[in-house]
């Protein structure tokens, strides 16, 4: 009795302190949770806040001569003529003209920075379309160097002193009176969605880069789906339980685990130096991905297989179909769903891949939008690797809102892989 | 014919075999289905199969070979005085007619003889696609027609075209094992080749490592160390900083979740968690690079400590929040398998829940998690665009966070990207530091799988 009281005590005296220790737990419990939040939060404010900028523009309005003795002395008005005249001269004359009390060497060509140097190609262009312009004046919005957008934007600042800036103290007060006369202004980027890669951060986009993802996702679509679905249906419904057996299975969970830039070197040793595939090129990129990717669909795969229930197996070859048909007819059809999600999911990984592709050569600079799966090309998230390293300011913001576009690709294929799910999981 | 175009009527050949194969069934039974030993449509995949198979085989032997075989008469049909050049002056001819024939840039003017060449090249290949599309096409109706007069109607149509769709499965199936092969051979080849220049002693064991070879002969100061002591460090150090953020982490909000964490809570909080598993590498490597190492850097120059702005802290805490998912919805599963009963059992005799996780839960989960964070580590160990990105490239032998190191993973990039000649040890440098890395990875998966299998066995 005298025991039972002393242990009821004893254990009384602790309970303070284990509540405590319990209050602590479930405190440090949270914490962890609210912290895994937190940076989530904090990741894509901080990509937000730096690349929504980027969707706008700074653009320069010119009244441009299209001076018929300056383009076109022989007043031939023929394509060749009109392409290989100097229309960055045409720009400078222009420039010139807006301020004619610039004079000197060094404040020209102060002057000329403003202006990027993709104005020159926009008006080429626009007097191709349509060489009647050729002799008329026109208003035209051409893009503004990048360290004018920066100032715009307020990343250069204008109390720095003028050795420290990018801009010195004229360009700066001519940016001003640009501005007094209306013919500065900050617009949508449409080069940004558009545009291939480029040196200079006003006149990149990541349309290339797009479209190579594009290819490279079909390749791998194409081949991985077919490969995988079969691979799991014959494991899940053919194999017969043997050493072999095992042994695939062991491959394929080992090589869900093994590090994306190893497929990386078997591309280059296998595809590019042994098949001697072009280098770059997305197709390539799509048969590195499809090996990193059949892991994921296969495994995907026999789970939606194994929910199949086997009553549905027995009621088809009892009414007398084969495996094949028992297969094709009732079970493929009931597992798809399932295959789809997990398809969709292992497309978004290879969307998002880097480093394989750098080892296959898809880091090249390239300006072209390829045209086909053999085109050299690169793909989004390689772009953002290549303008992550570009030293230009303007680069840091073109970078996250290249995040931005590519991580509501991924959102999209993910909202939509649950949609599937929700919409045609059966419980059995 | 294009070879798109050549698929194309392939592909409208085998249609037109279905059908004709259907139709023939059809009217070798007189109509009456029931005197087929097959549904029709199994005569028709059947003659299909016979159409297309054979053909896209004969295209695919093609392709691999035309190239070779053209280049190699062009190249026996060249001037005696060309074709005695040595092999690699001998191929930057070749080099130079192909480009000629594709309208590319040469690398040098081309003369009459190039020209001659390039031109027999040209011929050549219309030659051999003209006979190809030919052959491919004849041999697509020879077949159809082979399996057109076979159909009868006791033939077993249905199981022949039925084994074709196993040996096709059964294909598809192995091209695991295929997989793991190639990247054996691939990696182990090159690494072989590396350690005839390099021995394995030097490689493993060696603290120097830089990996800039000499061009000429008189250069200076490169002449190359392929120590790779520095660069495991690096990768453990900047590894064993990701563990450090992420298992306390993920272990912590894994036992919230499921064990504090009300139904609307959890349903809410894990997918949001889980987003971080989805974000690219390279977004985490931008954010280390742009935001997280520039604020470690000045936080770290107020306390007046010297950091790099390239520190491995900045990388290794960046890979901690990657994986802090990975850690947390592994052991989320296993401690939801951990039976009830246990958790009754201890609540029965008066523990709190925290004791009862810390005293119960986590004891009999430990083996699973375990397992878990092995597969974490490994991850972290492959793991390549965040440390491309924010980590450094010197190979620093240090154990201090706040320097720069760099990792395997690094040095296998930088040594890829760009130009490379395949046989300096530069280049085979970077097949040995992948072979490490498969192997390192490897092992570590094998022990997590074992693990994580042999614990779910105990309690199933």
């Amino acid at each position: 009795m005298k025991d039972q009281q002393q242990a009821m005590e004893l254990v009384r005296a602790s309970l303070a302190r284990r509540y405590a220790a319990e209050r602590r737990f479930r405190v440090a419990g949270l914490t962890a949770i609210l912290l895994g939040l937190t940076f989530v939060s904090f990741l894509f404010v901080s990509i937000i806040a730096n690349g929504h900028p980027a969707f706008w523009q700074t653009v320069i309005q010119l009244e441009v001569k299209f001076d018929s003795q300056f383009l076109d002395p022989t007043g031939e008005r023929s394509p060749d003529v009109l392409s290989a005249a100097d229309y960055g001269g045409l720009v400078k004359q222009t420039l010139r003209e807006m301020f004619p009390d610039v004079s000197g060497r060094r404040d020209k060509r102060e002057l000329y920075g403003l202006v990027s140097t993709g104005a020159a190609y926009q008006l080429r262009n626009m007097v191709m379309s349509e060489p009647a312009l050729v002799g008329s004046t026109k208003k035209v919005w051409v893009p503004a160097d990048d360290d004018v957008d920066m100032l715009m934007k307020g990343h250069l600042s204008r109390e720095a002193p003028e050795a420290e800036r990018r801009l010195s103290d004229k360009q700066v007060a001519w940016i001003d009176d640009l501005i007094g006369m209306g013919q500065l202004e900050k617009r949508f980027n449409t080069t940004f969605f558009t545009a291939g890669d480029s040196r200079e951060p006003e006149l990149a986009g990541i349309w290339g880069a797009a479209v190579g993802s594009f290819f490279t996702l079909v390749v791998t679509l194409c081949l991985s789906f077919p490969v995988g679905v079969a691979a799991a249906v014959y494991l899940e419904e053919f194999a017969p339980q043997n050493r072999w057996t095992d042994l695939i299975e062991v491959n394929i969970n080992n090589l869900a685990a093994v590090p994306s830039i190893v497929f990386g070197l078997l591309g280059l040793a296998v595809f590019l130096n042994f098949f001697a595939l072009p280098r770059s090129a997305p197709v390539v990129g799509g048969l590195v991905l499809t090996l990193m990717t059949l892991p994921t669909i296969i495994i995907a795969s026999r789970a939606a297989l194994k929910s199949v229930p086997p009553s549905i197996r027995e009621a088809a070859l009892g009414i007398g179909s084969s495996k094949v048909q028992m297969v094709v007819h009732h079970v493929l059809p009931l597992a798809l769903p399932g295959m789809l999600t997990g398809t969709i999911i292992g497309m978004a990984q290879a969307l998002g891949e880097t480093a394989p592709l750098l080892m296959i050569g898809m880091v090249a600079f390239i300006v072209d939008i390829p045209g086909s799966a053999f085109d050299p090309s690169t793909v989004l998230p390689v772009q953002i690797y290549l303008w992550a390293d570009s030293p230009e300011r303007a680069f840091v913001e073109k970078t996250s809102a290249a995040i931005m576009v590519l991580l509501s690709f991924l959102i999209v294929m993910n909202a939509f892989a649950i949609m599937l799910r929700k919409r045609f999981e059966r419980r059995w | 014919m294009e070879s798109p175009v050549l698929l194309l009527v392939l592909l409208g050949l085998s249609a037109l075999a279905y059908q004709l194969g259907r139709r023939r069934a059809l009217s070798v039974a007189g109509g009456q289905i029931r005197q087929l030993h097959s549904l029709p449509s199994y005569y028709g995949y059947h003659v299909a199969l016979w159409c297309a198979v054979p053909a896209l085989l004969l295209f695919a032997a093609w392709n691999a070979f035309e190239g070779s075989i053209v280049t190699q008469t062009v190249v026996a049909d060249l001037p005696a005085h060309i074709r005695e050049l040595p092999p690699e002056q001998l191929a930057l001819v070749v080099n130079d007619i192909r480009n000629i024939v594709g309208g590319n840039i040469v690398s040098k003017e081309v003369d009459a003889d190039m020209q001659a060449a390039a031109d027999h090249y040209l011929h050549l290949r219309n030659l051999s696609r003209a006979a190809l599309s030919v052959s491919v096409l004849g041999l697509a109706i020879a077949g159809a027609a082979f399996a057109l007069t076979r159909v009868r109607r006791e033939q077993r149509a249905r199981n022949a075209v039925e084994r074709a769709i196993l040996v096709f499965l059964i294909a598809s199936s192995t091209l695991a094992i295929f997989t793991t092969i190639g990247i054996v051979l691939s990696v182990l080849f090159e690494s072989l080749r590396f350690f005839q220049q390099v021995s394995v002693t030097e490689f493993l064991f060696g603290l120097q490592w830089s990996p800039q070879m000499a061009i000429r002969e008189d250069q200076v100061g490169s002449s190359g160390a392929f120590g790779a002591v520095p660069l495991f460090a690096g990768t453990m150090l900047i590894s064993a900083i990701a563990m450090v953020v992420a298992v306390p982490i993920g272990l912590m909000s894994a036992i919230y979740l499921s064990e504090y964490a009300g139904r609307k809570f959890r349903a809410t909080a894990k997918p949001m968690l889980e987003i971080l598993a989805g974000i690219p590498t390279v977004v985490y490597g931008f954010f280390a690079a742009l935001t997280v190492a520039p604020f470690i850097r000045d936080s770290g120059s107020m306390l007046g400590l010297d950091v790099s702005s390239e520190s491995a802290l900045a990388a290794g805490l960046v890979m901690g929040i990657m994986i802090i998912p990975f850690v947390s919805s592994l052991s989320d599963d296993v401690i939801n398998a951990v039976p009830q009963a246990m958790r009754d059992g201890a609540y029965g005799l008066g523990a709190t829940r925290s004791e009862t996780i810390r005293k119960v839960i986590i004891p009999a989960a430990l083996p699973g998690i375990v397992g878990g964070i092995l597969l974490a580590v490994s991850r972290a160990i492959g793991e390549t665009m965040i440390v491309v990105m924010a980590a450094g490239l010197s190979a620093n032998l240090t154990a201090n966070p706040l320097e720069a190191v760099t990792t395997v993973t690094v040095q296998i990039v930088t040594l890829l990207v760009g130009d490379q000649e395949f046989d300096s040890p530069k280049t085979l440098a970077a097949f040995a530091l992948g072979l490490m890395l498969f192997l390192t990875t490897l092992v570590l998966n094998v022990i997590a799988l074992h693990v994580v299998r042999k614990y779910r066995e105990q309690y199933e």
